[in-house]
């Protein structure tokens, strides 16, 4: 295998071995993205300089740290000091943070090297990343597809081997579902257990960072950098993060795993649905515990989800005003044109929509009837959940009801291209920690299998990823990029 | 006939809350710095920021809540309050909307010897706004200047029911609700300084109507005066459109102080609508019994208390007790002058006549003034020790309030030491006798007036500074020889 | 439709983006299809049901009140489209 195909955990044995260098891993990468990336389109910033002359240095008086002088990349959401950080918006275009985000101090902490800023949907608002102001990345395995969103750039970039694992993040879907169609891990921890600080706020109620990886071993490696208690952060829960690699040693004899009937009914793919079958029956054999559950109010959450999210997300977005950075109408001569020029012409057309829901949805006369409802309706979800959480260890349900679509198939009915979160949704609005892994292929697209666990135990999830992963070897397929 | 009118208001007051850094992040709030030179990526509302809330707000708001006799509530939250403005970056103020901190106070006020209790709504936390520097007015001007130091400082807004029935009541109001809320020292509260900000509701309605008419804010009300003249002025407007049949409709208006007139501020937008919306980025605040006592344990003494204890433990009347306790400068002087001349009442006096006469007429606060407790002790001992007379004192007290001299400097330079010796008063009274043979024949035949007419003309002779005592003594020892 | 066009303008200056006629359109149709598709949660009784604020069962997230020194406002606002004299500038405001 070539060095930018191996995984965080295979560079970093190797290195510590001094089998290789950083600066050869840094080459490898940088190479891969020259060859793949004009047709894929993940990255929207590349750190070419700064990332070798780091492998450079790292080489010449090696540092210390769980990644150290190892590449990783990130969603362009999460701020990064001195380098721009634009949320794939024309609002943040030429946007450089005087500030890192809790997660990038982290792996700068831990010695990792920053390649490169990933596209996403416009301000983590889409599923496709259609919704770029820059460009849709497109999906490896089929360079027609959409790579999935808001995490596109992130779940392509890892599939097309740019880079062994990126940060992404989910508000409904957002990491789970790119990581299904590119093929790939994509873990949304427990609302609360990584830091948000630093990362630019969709709908804070549902944001969660995570992490995109090649392999389940990465995806807990990650976590033990990225996870734990921030102060700056009043959602970040204070509790010990246990070393999520120690419980990866496939065995799950005896999990109990639910699969609720709700999602796996119309709308989801047939082919999907045979996968999941395939897959439970597979967890059956490993020695664990199948049953089927009810989870009632499954169809409520997607669109208790399209009230919540644009509503938070019209006051989030409301601070980009064009005074204190980001694009400004100059020729406006009073402050409402500065403020209605300005945001007309840095937002594009889904993240407007979604101010425009949110702002209704709040407005007087509105907010019982919609907003108030919603939150109502959020609670019995995950209620829903609680009750199947005191039977089981882990839900297992499908990632996403289709495969990779055609990029632009959605753009006509914004409602059909909402209908992709449906199965990722509920998982936000609950808390809960959610992980999509490859579970196989229908017509030669990738599928992922969603595996939900309880708050706070992302060691159990991980384990469950872990078991099927190792009995399978749906990871190790690559997309024939034809590289060479 | 005209009909008699009713004056209704009801006051919302801002509180600056008196902590070292902001609510919701580190920055500092200290008033009066460079512009823009106490602000964070949080508090100038970047991208990916969060809030986490200072502790001491909460306390403090709690404090404030117990010196306006009002419920603390078990359970609170932060809302969202959104509109754009370009003082406010994030286009959304923290606030609390559906669930206050504070609910159902009260204060007493006192107004021409007429106790009224005046009734609380509730009480707030929220985060200020920044400051527009405009050159000319906000009217005229074709740019504003942002300073988003004072955006993110705590603030308590204390509603009041519509409770109050005149300018004056109003003005009790608010000065006995700075006055608490310095006791409990949790703001500066410097209406100069903006830190304590008092808009007001302002309706009229015919005498014996029970329900309220249109309601008026006035807002920019920076001083008790404004305020007053303020209300007085917007009543009277009210009154007159009434009776000119003139439609009132429910507006904000400004206090224009040049013109001591209220002005409509109404712009084109003025369809606001908040959207309140609970703050996900800030879990809620549960506050227990046991939280509010150890609150209640730290509180400083109140006005009840201290006029109780100044009664009790000195002796003084209510009247007097009553006086010190209007604020904490007054009591804080108080104490600290007892401590070092424990006539309590000889204080008293002083403090309530010629501190508090050159206090008014000065238009000075007590804890600007140039007069420190230990300089009205040093003097009273001067009195006490009969270096200098009770008259004296007067025209010393005066010089010390006007140059912050020292009682015993100002005696010294000017050489008012009281004339206490024998022997020189013995000379002056010779002097006089000598001069005035008549009236010494007069004391002879027993009027005893002429003893006045003597000490009068000693004290005249001396500038004042004769012992009373000893010329009375010499003066009767004098003439019954003669 | 749930929303009129005049809703949408409404709606537009509440949120400060000065959409276009087109989008006006646009929008009343988007908006109205979403809103129909949220009446949905009307087939639930969510009468005895308390609205979820916070997912996570915690209160009293608080800091001690301590001072950090605030960065340098020109390395801070290096990003400012108008920033003089430390201050930031913008045309009139009424």
């Amino acid at each position: 295998m070539e060095l930018h195909e191996l995984t965080l955990h295979q560079l970093k044995k190797d290195l510590t071995a001094k089998k290789i260098s950083s600066q050869e891993i840094m080459n490898a990468i940088l190479k891969q993205i020259k060859a793949v990336d004009e047709r894929i389109n993940a990255f929207i910033t590349l750190n070419k300089e700064t990332s070798s002359l780091r492998a450079r240095e790292f080489d010449q008086t090696p540092w210390k740290g769980q990644m150290a002088g190892l590449p990783f990349a990130l969603k362009d959401n999460i701020c990064t000091k001195g380098v721009r950080t634009t949320c794939a918006s024309k609002m943040l275009e030429n946007f450089v943070p005087a500030y890192d985000a809790a997660v990038v101090k982290k792996l700068y902490s831990e010695g990792g090297i920053l390649v490169g800023k990933l596209n996403m949907d416009e301000f983590a608002m889409g599923s496709s990343t259609e919704s770029s102001a820059f460009f849709p990345t497109h999906n490896p395995w089929d360079l027609e597809r959409v790579s999935g969103g808001s995490s596109g750039g992130s779940a392509a970039a890892v599939a097309a081997d740019e880079i062994p694992f990126a940060l992404g993040s989910d508000t409904g879907g957002s990491i789970r579902q790119p990581a299904a169609y590119c093929g790939v891990v994509g873990l949304k921890p427990t609302y609360g257990r990584v830091p948000r600080w630093g990362v630019v706020a969709y709908a804070s109620s549902l944001d969660q960072v995570g992490v995109i990886s090649k392999d389940v071993y990465d995806a807990a490696l990650v976590m033990n950098m990225i996870a734990g208690y921030d102060p700056m952060e009043s959602t970040s829960v204070n509790t010990t993060v246990p070393d999520y690699t120690t419980a990866l040693n496939g065995s799950i004899k005896g999990l109990k795993i639910a699969y609720p009937k709700e999602y796996f009914q119309q709308g989801v793919d047939s082919k999907i649905i045979e996968l999941l079958k395939k897959a439970l029956l597979k967890y059956e054999e490993l020695g664990a515990h199948i049953e089927e559950v009810s989870l009632p109010h499954s169809e409520y959450a997607l669109p208790a989800y399209y009230i919540i999210g644009p509503a938070e997300a019209s006051s989030n977005m409301s601070k980009f005003d064009g005074i204190r950075y980001g694009l400004r109408d100059l020729t406006a001569d009073n402050v409402t044109d500065l403020y209605s020029n300005s945001r007309q012409q840095g937002f594009g057309p889904e993240v407007k929509r979604r101010i425009m829901l949110g702002t209704y949805a709040l407005s007087s006369g509105s907010y019982d009837a919609y907003y108030l409802k919603a939150l109502k309706v959020r609670r019995l979800i995950s209620d829903d959940f609680n009750k199947v959480f005191n039977g089981f260890d882990v839900i297992i349900a499908p990632t996403t009801p289709t495969t990779a679509f055609k990029i632009g198939a959605n753009t006509e009915d914004i409602l059909t291209g909402y209908m992709n979160d449906i199965l990722t949704v509920p998982i936000n609005m609950a808390g809960l920690p959610g992980m999509s892994i490859p579970c196989g292929f229908a017509d030669g697209l990738p599928v992922g299998m969603q595996i939900i666990a309880k708050p706070f135990d992302e060691t159990t999830l991980l384990k469950a990823a872990y078991a099927f992963e190792q009995a399978t070897d749906y990871h190790q397929l690559k997309p024939a990029l034809g590289v060479k | 006939m005209s009909t008699e009118f009713e004056t209704v208001v009801g006051l919302e007051v801002h509180v600056e809350l008196k902590t070292d850094t902001k609510i919701f992040c580190s920055c500092k709030t200290a008033f009066g710095a460079e512009p823009n030179s106490q602000v964070c990526p949080i508090c100038s509302g970047f991208p990916g920021m969060l809030p986490v809330l200072n502790k001491k707000v909460v306390e403090y708001a709690i404090k404030s809540g117990l010196a306006i006799n009002a419920e603390i509530a078990p359970y609170c939250k932060f809302d969202r309050k959104n509109y754009f403005y370009p003082d406010l970056p994030n286009a959304y103020q923290i606030s609390q909307f559906y669930l206050p901190i504070c609910t159902d106070g009260y204060l007493d006020i006192n107004v021409e010897g007429t106790k009224k209790r005046i009734r609380i709504t509730r009480a707030h936390m929220e985060e200020d706004a920044g400051k527009l520097v405009h050159e000319g007015t906000i009217m005229t001007t074709s740019y504003s200047l942002v300073d988003l130091n004072r955006t993110g400082v705590p603030l308590l807004e204390i509603v009041s029911e519509p409770d109050l029935r005149s300018s004056q009541e109003a003005r009790a109001y608010l000065e006995k609700l700075r006055s608490m809320l310095l006791f409990a020292q949790v703001s500066d509260a410097k209406m100069e300084e903006g830190s304590i900000r008092c808009d007001a509701n302002v309706s009229v309605r015919p005498l014996g109507d029970k329900n309220l008419g249109v309601r008026v804010e006035i807002k920019n009300l920076n001083s008790f005066k404004a305020l007053e003249k303020a209300i007085e002025y917007e009543a009277k407007r009210q009154m007159e459109a009434i009776e000119d049949g003139e439609p009132l409709i429910q507006e904000t208006r400004t206090w224009d102080e040049e013109k001591s007139i209220t002005r409509s501020m109404r712009t084109k937008e003025e369809a606001h609508d908040y959207r309140y919306y609970p703050d996900p980025d800030l879990p809620p605040i549960k506050i227990d019994q046991e939280w509010i006592d150890s609150i209640r344990q730290t509180m400083p003494e109140m006005p009840d208390k201290a006029q109780e204890r100044l009664m009790g433990k000195y002796g003084l009347p209510e009247y007097d007790a009553a006086l010190i306790t209007v604020s904490p400068y007054n009591l804080k002087f108080f104490d600290q002058c007892v401590a070092l001349y424990p006539d309590a009442k000889t204080v008293s006096n002083w403090m309530m006549g010629e501190l508090s006469r050159l206090l008014n007429q000065n238009s000075q606060e007590i804890e600007q003034c140039h007069i420190k407790p230990e300089m009205l002790a040093d003097m009273l001992k001067l009195i006490n020790d009969g270096t200098i007379s009770g008259k004296m004192a007067k025209s010393v007290f005066e010089e010390m309030f006007k140059t912050g001299k020292s009682a015993g400097h100002i005696v010294k330079e000017q050489g008012m030491i009281q004339i206490s010796d024998e022997d020189t008063l013995r000379k002056i009274i010779q002097e006089i006798v000598e001069q005035n043979p008549g009236v010494v024949e007069d004391y002879k035949n027993g009027k005893e007036k002429a003893k006045g007419f003597f000490v009068g003309q000693v004290m005249k002779a001396t500038k004042g500074q004769a012992n009373p005592g000893a010329v009375n003594k010499v003066l009767s020892d004098f003439l019954s020889k003669e | 439709m749930v929303i009129s066009l005049q809703e949408v303008e409404h709606i537009a200056m509440l949120a400060r983006i000065n959409i276009t006629e087109e989008e006006k359109k646009e929008f009343a149709g988007q908006l109205s299809a979403v809103l129909q598709y949220a009446e949905k949660l009307n087939e639930i009784n969510t009468e005895d049901v308390d609205p979820l604020y916070h997912i996570l069962p915690i209160y009293n997230v608080f800091r001690e009140d301590e001072i950090i020194e605030s960065p340098d406002r020109n390395e801070l606002f290096a990003n400012a489209p108008v920033f003089q004299d430390g201050y930031f500038k913008v045309p009139k405001i009424l």
